[in-house]
């Protein structure tokens, strides 16, 4: 059973950062942007994150700048798909590109200029420990596993709780929703389609800049590894997660804990004796391979079932330009 | 009534434009390159390091060799140039096409596992029939995978580029599967090895023949594209399939021929470096080349000499920036910046090109 708790406890502590970036993806996805640079935002969140929270040892300015830095790299991908009509495969995998390679470039040249790997000071991360609750936190089994998180875990849940009740209950939802169907009818109807296409991307790519912190902070115990991949493909398995999730923030929650199941199962699974001697030993490769392939399964189902229960945005990767219409 | 249209008129609006002079394309494509090569300059600058003096280093990392061998660095660079060149071959019919494959990462990692099981399995053959099944096999590999998503796409219309999205990554942990189980050399250490020396391709110049292959690739696909019948149709289904069903083409099967073909020169590049280069199969095979190969094409305008060129250049910046890394205290990765401010100058000038601003005019 312990066994079984670390497990869990370690899937919910991957699965955070994935959360992060499949919100934020759902919120640029809405509005009918396919923005395949999650991985390189996540990466300038790294990069901007660890780097504040190195200068200046605050825990707010750290995610805060995170933050902006990659709303500052979806502004980039706004601009030129939006109101350059750029193409959004092209211009996304430009961003990924481009962001991982800024934030090796300087996590390079903060590397040599601090002589060794860069360490944020101990007394940061106590801020980022997990939180005790008195009493509830040492209840057997329930509090390791659902109440003794670090405060992100629980910022990742709220964030992508809120997305999706805006989704659901709000005009602004609603009309995010009616964009990505079908901008023009949008248009029509007087919503200002560039405006919230805008928002959504902007912040969308800031939220995916807070898991690249969490990563390089949280996940990597406050050393930069420079050489190392810090994000190492979470992007990629966040723009896989937003279809696995159909497009509901809220279905990501579950969805991303599954998925940090699987990354971090290939530590667990030997020591789970209840389990068929060929499942403990199966290849590690195959359950690194599962998220993508559960994911394609996902696809391949919602396309065939596509009458009955559509949920990817009928507008996904096209830009809309009003003089077409 | 004019008066409230003219009222609710936007102080700018945008228009595409109908012709555009070559002239002028150029000439703006060029002075996007001039100011990316200026702000990646600026940004090493801002690195304190002197960007005359990188830039240096990455032209000569890319072309000045050792003493010993005066060509190295060139070859070194033309040994990049080929799978890149290659794979953005193999996007040019598919994109014409307006079917966004983004998986030519894994369909090259595909070539190169089917192509490896011959390097392994029946590496006893004759020399040369040995290579033509080995490359033939990374093509079958390369066009089964896009195959894959191609058929879906036609019967359920699932989308395309996230479906090879996925597949790009369950090539790569087939081929860690194979290197950690079936396929290992020493237990307990996760690689295939080394391909028998009778697998390995042969060199024309110091760089293995691969080379020549892209070249002849590269004229091929331009008159396929711009000279044939079923080039024709790929831009027609590309600009309008209601068009092209109506002109009685059956938009099913050129997606898929269409798919095969981008498959396979894409499973080519897999075969070739497997058997050119890497002289075994590991995850790195691809390297972010399948990736990279999306942007080559598209700055390239779908033209195969243009692609060439650019894969050239991506080339010398890639090969040039990771000899400066040893040389100043730099990353290579501001190859992947420099290439990344190139690509957005080039699509922010392009707008200028395809589009005109009309401003509001003055109420007379």
């Amino acid at each position: 059973m312990a066994n079984f708790i670390n497990f869990f406890y370690a899937a919910i502590l991957s699965g955070t950062p994935l959360l992060f970036g499949t919100t934020g993806e759902i919120l640029c996805e809405k509005a009918g942007g396919l923005n395949l640079g999650v991985e390189g935002m996540m990466w300038i969140g790294a990069f901007a994150g660890f780097y504040t929270a190195w200068k200046t040892e605050s825990v707010f300015l750290a995610f805060l700048v995170a933050f902006a830095s990659a709303a500052l790299g979806a502004l980039l991908y706004a601009f030129l798909t939006i109101t350059l009509k750029t193409n959004q495969n092209v211009t996304g995998l430009t961003l990924t590109t481009f962001g991982i390679g800024i934030s090796t470039v300087l996590g390079f040249a903060m590397t040599e200029n601090a002589g060794g790997n860069p360490q944020i000071s101990s007394e940061f991360m106590s801020k980022l420990a997990p939180i005790e609750i008195p009493f509830l936190s040492s209840i057997p089994y329930i509090g390791k596993m659902f109440l003794n998180y670090n405060p992100f875990v629980y910022i990742a849940i709220v964030i992508a709780i809120v997305i999706a009740l805006i989704f659901k209950f709000s005009k602004t939802g609603l009309a995010i929703r009616a964009i990505g169907e079908n901008p023009s009818a949008a248009d029509a109807a007087g919503i200002n389609v560039t405006l919230h296409k805008y928002l959504c991307t902007i912040i969308g790519g800031g939220i995916c800049g807070i898991g690249g912190a969490y990563m390089s902070i949280i996940t990597l115990n406050g050393t930069w590894q420079s050489g190392g991949g810090v994000v190492g493909g979470y992007g990629w398995i966040a723009v896989a997660l937003v279809i696995f999730a159909s497009w509901s923030s809220a279905k990501a929650i579950i969805g991303s804990f599954i998925f940090g199941a699987f990354t971090c199962l290939q530590y667990y699974i030997g020591q789970f004796s209840f389990l068929p001697a060929f499942i403990r030993e199966m290849p590690v490769s195959i359950y690194q391979m599962l998220p993508f392939l559960l994911t394609t399964i996902v696809l391949i189902i919602s396309s065939v079932n596509s009458k009955k229960i559509s949920s990817e945005p009928h507008s996904l990767g096209l830009n809309y330009f009003r003089e077409d219409r | 009534m004019a008066d409230l249209t003219k009222k609710h008129e936007p102080f700018v609006r945008v228009a595409k434009r109908t012709q555009v002079s070559t002239k002028k394309s150029v000439l703006l494509q060029i002075s996007a390159f001039v100011l990316a090569i200026i702000a990646g300059g600026l940004f090493i600058l801002l690195l304190g390091e002197n960007p005359l003096e990188a830039y240096k280093h990455i032209i000569e990392g890319a072309f000045v060799g050792s003493v010993r061998n005066p060509l190295s660095s060139v070859q070194a660079t033309v040994v990049r140039f080929i799978p890149l060149l290659i794979a953005s071959l193999a996007l040019v019919p598919a994109f014409k096409m307006k079917f966004w494959n983004i998986g030519a990462e894994g369909q090259i990692i595909m070539g190169g596992v089917f192509s490896t099981y011959f390097a392994l399995f029946h590496s006893d053959w004759p020399h040369a029939i040995l290579l033509i099944v080995m490359i033939l096999a990374g093509a079958v590999g390369g066009a089964f995978w896009a195959l894959i998503p191609t058929i879906f796409k036609i019967k359920f219309n699932t989308n395309e580029t996230l479906f090879t999205l996925m597949l790009n990554y369950i090539a790569l942990y087939i081929v860690r599967y194979l290197e950690a189980g079936p396929w290992q050399r020493t237990k307990g250490y996760a690689s295939i090895g080394s391909i028998d020396d009778n697998a390995r391709l042969p060199e024309v110049f110091g760089v293995h023949i691969g080379w020549i292959i892209a070249l002849v690739l590269m004229v091929l696909m331009f008159f396929y594209i711009s000279k044939t019948k079923q080039g024709y149709e790929i831009s027609v289904v590309g600009e309008s399939q209601p068009t092209a069903r109506y002109a009685g083409m059956s938009v099913g099967k050129i997606v898929l021929r269409t798919m095969i073909i981008s498959g396979a020169i894409a499973g080519l590049a897999g075969a070739l470096q497997v058997a050119g280069i890497d002289h075994t199969l590991s995850g790195g095979i691809a390297g972010g080349v399948g990736f990279t190969a999306i942007v080559v094409a598209w700055l390239g305008k779908l033209n195969p000499f243009y692609i060439a060129g650019i894969s050239f250049l991506f080339s010398i910046l890639a090969k040039g920036s990771s000899t400066m890394q040893t040389q100043l205290g730099l990353s290579a990765s501001v190859a992947d910046v420099v290439q990344g401010i190139i690509l957005f100058c080039v699509i922010a000038f392009e707008f200028f090109i395809n589009y005109k601003l009309i401003f509001k005019k003055k109420e007379g």
